[in-house]
């Protein structure tokens, strides 16, 4: 399967409902360790994705997912805004020149975001943020060599799991401390939504 | 003559206002301009904001960022890059006392980067 436009549109509707469904529960998870605003950024911002993407005529995969990343950046009033918007603005810059997008280029290009958000973020792996989902996830694109749905879930929904036994150090989580320990980390979350969504468009490809 | 111009960067539109009324009270030509909140006005920080402020605060001496806690800094780092302003810096110092010693010293004419030096001079005393 490659990725083609209309994937790449999908791919961000799908998240979107998701976003909606799940609202509440990512602000309930934020509520337990941080600001109580992760539901209703990443609802905000989705939706605006999602009433924008149907409405415009892209050339290329790489031109969805620059119109994501600057919607993201500008409507999500909390750090999501700029960690995704810089994922998928490098993600855009990475799969630019290829369409529609095969699975290395799009291996490269999640990748590519993953090096993009540590940098911005100043985090790494193992400090209870998004990246300790997008970090196994681009391990197991790199071992593979064509989309794989099932395992795409597992994978990232293992790695969202694994989130509740780490002490924060990064994010608003970190002024926790060891109280951070045991809840499960909601940037993490909706990364494994972005992800599930993902999966929902590769199975409706092949 | 231009003066270094001033963003205040804060997650409450209020905060952001108030620190610009104390300043303002002492220093009235320095061009200061605010990033409060979301593009609702909600608690946040939203990078459109921060370039429109930068815009409006750069008189031709360049413009330094003040921010506050969680994704202000991130989303002032966003915003340098994106004005590709190459005079324009993010200063990691009080955001009150800060602005303010930032205010004193850019009406004395100084320099983007003598403001602020001054400004991590006078907190790495204390």
């Amino acid at each position: 399967m490659k990725l083609t436009v209309n994937n790449s549109i999908q791919w961000f509707l799908k998240a979107n409902e998701k976003m909606q469904e799940n609202k509440e529960y990512l602000t309930l998870l934020d509520k337990k360790i941080g600001d109580s605003d992760h539901g209703i950024n990443m609802a905000r911002g989705f939706q605006e994705v999602a009433n924008k993407l149907p409405t415009q005529d892209y050339a290329s995969v790489s031109d969805v997912l620059k119109d994501v990343a600057m919607t993201l950046m500008s409507k999500v009033g909390g750090a999501a805004g700029p960690l995704y918007g810089t994922i998928f603005l490098k993600m855009s810059t990475a799969v630019k020149g290829t369409d529609p997008v095969d699975y290395q280029t799009f291996t490269n290009g999640l990748e590519e975001g993953l090096v993009g958000v540590k940098q911005r973020g100043k985090a790494d792996v193992g400090e209870k943020t998004l990246v300790d989902v997008w970090a196994p996830v681009v391990d197991f694109f790199k071992q593979g060599v064509d989309f794989q749905a099932d395992q795409l879930v597992e994978t990232a929904e293992n790695a969202m799991d694994n989130t509740k036994d780490i002490q924060a150090s990064k994010g608003r989580a970190a002024y926790f401390k060891e109280k951070s320990i045991g809840h499960i980390d909601p940037g993490s979350t909706s990364s494994f939504y972005i992800f599930e969504a993902l999966a929902e468009v590769i199975r409706e490809g092949e | 003559m231009a003066d270094v111009g001033i963003v205040l960067i804060s997650h409450s539109p209020k905060i952001a206002a108030g620190i610009k009324d104390i300043i303002r009270q002492v220093i009235t030509e320095v061009p200061i301009e605010t990033a409060g909140g979301t593009d609702e006005n909600e608690i946040g920080t939203n990078i459109d904001k921060i370039l429109n402020a930068m815009e409006a605060a750069d008189t031709g001496k360049g413009v330094l960022l003040f921010y506050d806690i969680g994704s202000a800094k991130m989303n002032a780092e966003m915003a340098i890059e994106m004005s590709e302003k190459e005079n324009s810096m993010l200063i990691d110092a009080p955001l009150v006392e800060g602005s303010y010693v930032a205010a004193v010293e850019a009406g004395m004419g100084k320099s983007l980067q003598e403001v602020h030096d001054a400004v991590i001079k006078s907190f790495s005393k204390r």
